[in-house]
């Protein structure tokens, strides 16, 4: 029987000709990640059980980027329990201020995942990367550990459900208007345990920058991972930030899938998740007549922090000014997207307007600092949870949207895709 | 091995940021995480609790972000198992590659109410409700998975 792309991939790494839903198998891993929060549960566990070696130093990559710039006394603590970690070990790639950016757009970035790598992250949103033609999971610290000194992790090989894109995205319309979209369409567990593979002619209108925020996303929708076919809109990316060579695998033309979902791009409008799951989603249509009044605007993320995200936003707004009342953040999910951001004026264009511009970090998005919110105040959120408490208090409330909407409710102080008519 | 302990019942989609808040985060101290756990959905919770005692949900349990110190927490708040409709797949191998049991069983998460006194038989999978005077058949473990759980957690199972 046919392999979908994951299966493949797994099948690959697992040293088999070929593998079927539902078998355990244990694949060599080709990156192992970890955070500020999750590697110093992980390094715990590793120094407990005696392990004395990791399997590869420059297939490890540890990045300080949750509570950066250190927070509190405790955060700091964390940081360096990773360094000294990562000090012992050479570990090649530890990224710390100067050079830290939020880890999925960082990853991507300096070329450390490509096409055909099988890839585990101490990270729920280490799914980003499918992206790239990548197979890449979050697991928790324990599975991170074990990663480190085997190079290996143990699988259940995923069922598959098949999303064809076809036609072109509208103005104002991103990536993360269509991944909303499909969220609210199968729901936060619609794809429990199973991959989603998004492939069809529609792929080729999608940049680098949208099919990371969908791959991203993948994990609101309960999958195992999220895979992009590979194209060369891929295979440019990767050879501008990387000298290995990808494997780019397609799926079998008889590969099973559960279900598959047909997206024409062209009619996704630009959507917002309502609290507190990211399947509540209305479009902007529906979201503004609802007159909801907002305290802050957060863009940023591992979803929506990359330089597109800041371009769509700066053009917004331009020559204006956020709402009073509304405090309006930008985070530069890199130091790379922050210098370019910077070079070309962005930063500039977002001053102006009366929004402040923050150093690259997960900060607001989990609750962490750099933006929290008090009782019973709102925040329109470029990031990926609006989970009861995810940004603060536990009666705040986060609606998820992307750039364009976030910026163009901050000029209006309220739900609003106004700026962008 | 049995698990016996009155039931703190939960509903659909419980995520890890309402298991654990991300402001507690930084630290890794297992006691210290547990004093906050259900803490933004259930403040009482952590007084109540007792050591042995069953938490039950329903569906997606443990949705969210991949921090261990989710499953961690509800472990060292004296918690012996987790039964659910269904579990969000890095719960469920987090909960399994630190040790706390957790069983997926939709007729059990369904029928068990908050109060009931409840035992679980892990060799069989039977879950019985000692309060209504019934019992459930929960999916047994795969294989590979027992294994984990035998040799006492996933580095355990490793280690040369």
């Amino acid at each position: 029987m046919g392999m979908t792309m994951t299966q493949k991939i797994l099948a690959k790494h697992a040293g088999l000709e070929s593998v079927t839903e539902g078998q355990l198998i244990k694949a060599k891993l080709d990156m192992v990640l970890g955070n500020d929060i999750t590697s110093p549960v992980a390094i715990n566990e590793f120094e407990k059980n005696g392990f004395t070696s990791v399997f590869d130093k420059t297939k490890i990559s540890l990045v300080m980027d949750h509570f950066t710039p250190n927070k509190d006394i405790k955060a700091a603590k964390q940081c360096q329990q990773c360094r000294n970690f990562a000090d012992k070990y050479d570990i090649l790639n530890y990224y710390d201020i100067g050079e830290v950016g939020v880890e999925h757009a960082l990853l991507p970035e300096k070329g450390l995942v490509i096409a055909g790598d099988c890839v585990i992250g101490a990270d729920s949103h280490t799914c980003t990367y499918g992206a790239l033609g990548a197979f890449s999971t979050g697991v928790g610290s324990t599975d991170m550990a074990a990663g480190m000194a085997t190079g290996e992790a143990w699988f259940k090989v995923p069922s598959a459900i098949k999303f064809n894109l076809t036609g072109k995205l509208n103005k104002w319309v991103s990536g993360k208007d269509v991944i909303l979209h499909i969220i609210g369409m199968i729901g936060v567990d619609g794809a429990l345990y199973q991959s989603m593979e998004f492939t069809g002619e529609g792929l080729r209108s999608l940049s680098m920058d949208d099919r990371l925020c969908m791959a991203n996303m993948a994990i609101e929708a309960g999958a195992k991972n999220g895979i992009f076919e590979v194209d060369d809109v891929t295979l440019d990316y990767i050879k501008e930030r990387s000298t290995r060579v990808p494997e780019v695998f397609k799926a079998d033309p008889d590969a099973k899938y559960n279900r598959v979902i047909d997206i024409d791009l062209s009619e996704i409008k630009p959507t917002v998740s309502f609290p507190h799951l990211p399947e509540n989603t209305k479009t902007i249509d529906e979201a503004e007549k609802l007159n909801i009044k907002i305290d802050q605007v957060v863009i940023g993320s591992c979803t929506n922090g990359r330089y597109s995200d800041l371009e769509i936003a700066a053009a917004v707004v331009k020559g204006k000014k956020v709402a009073k009342g509304v405090r309006a953040i930008v985070i530069p999910a890199t130091q790379q997207i922050y210098l370019d951001a910077l070079k070309n004026g962005l930063l500039e264009i977002f001053v102006e307007a009366g929004m402040v511009v923050s150093a690259p970090t997960c900060g607001p998005c989990l609750g962490g600092h750099m933006g929290i919110l008090a009782p019973n105040e709102r925040a329109v959120s470029t990031t990926n949870r609006n989970f009861v408490g995810r940004m603060g208090d536990t009666s705040s409330e986060v609606y998820l949207a992307s750039p364009a909407v976030a910026a163009a409710s901050a000029l209006k102080g309220y739900i609003s895709g106004e700026a962008l008519k | 091995m049995k698990a016996h302990g009155i039931v703190h019942k939960y509903g659909d989609n419980v995520d890890t940021d309402v298991i654990i808040p991300a402001r507690y985060l930084n630290t890794a101290d297992h006691k210290e995480l547990a004093s906050h756990c259900m803490e933004d959905i259930d403040k009482d919770f952590v007084n109540k609790v007792k050591e042995g005692d069953i938490m039950v949900a329903n569906m997606n349990f443990g949705c969210g972000s991949s921090r261990e110190h989710a499953p961690i927490a509800i472990k060292a708040s004296g918690i012996s198992c987790v039964i659910a409709s269904t579990f969000a797949r890095i719960f469920y191998r987090n909960s399994i590659n630190i040790g706390l049991p957790i069983l997926e069983c939709d007729e059990a998460a369904k029928d068990i109410e908050a109060g009931n006194e409840v035992e679980i038989d892990f060799d069989s999978g039977i879950i019985t409700n000692i309060t209504k005077n019934k019992t459930y058949q929960a999916q047994p473990f795969p294989e590979f998975i027992k294994e984990i759980i035998n040799k006492g957690g996933l580095l355990n199972s490793i280690k040369k």
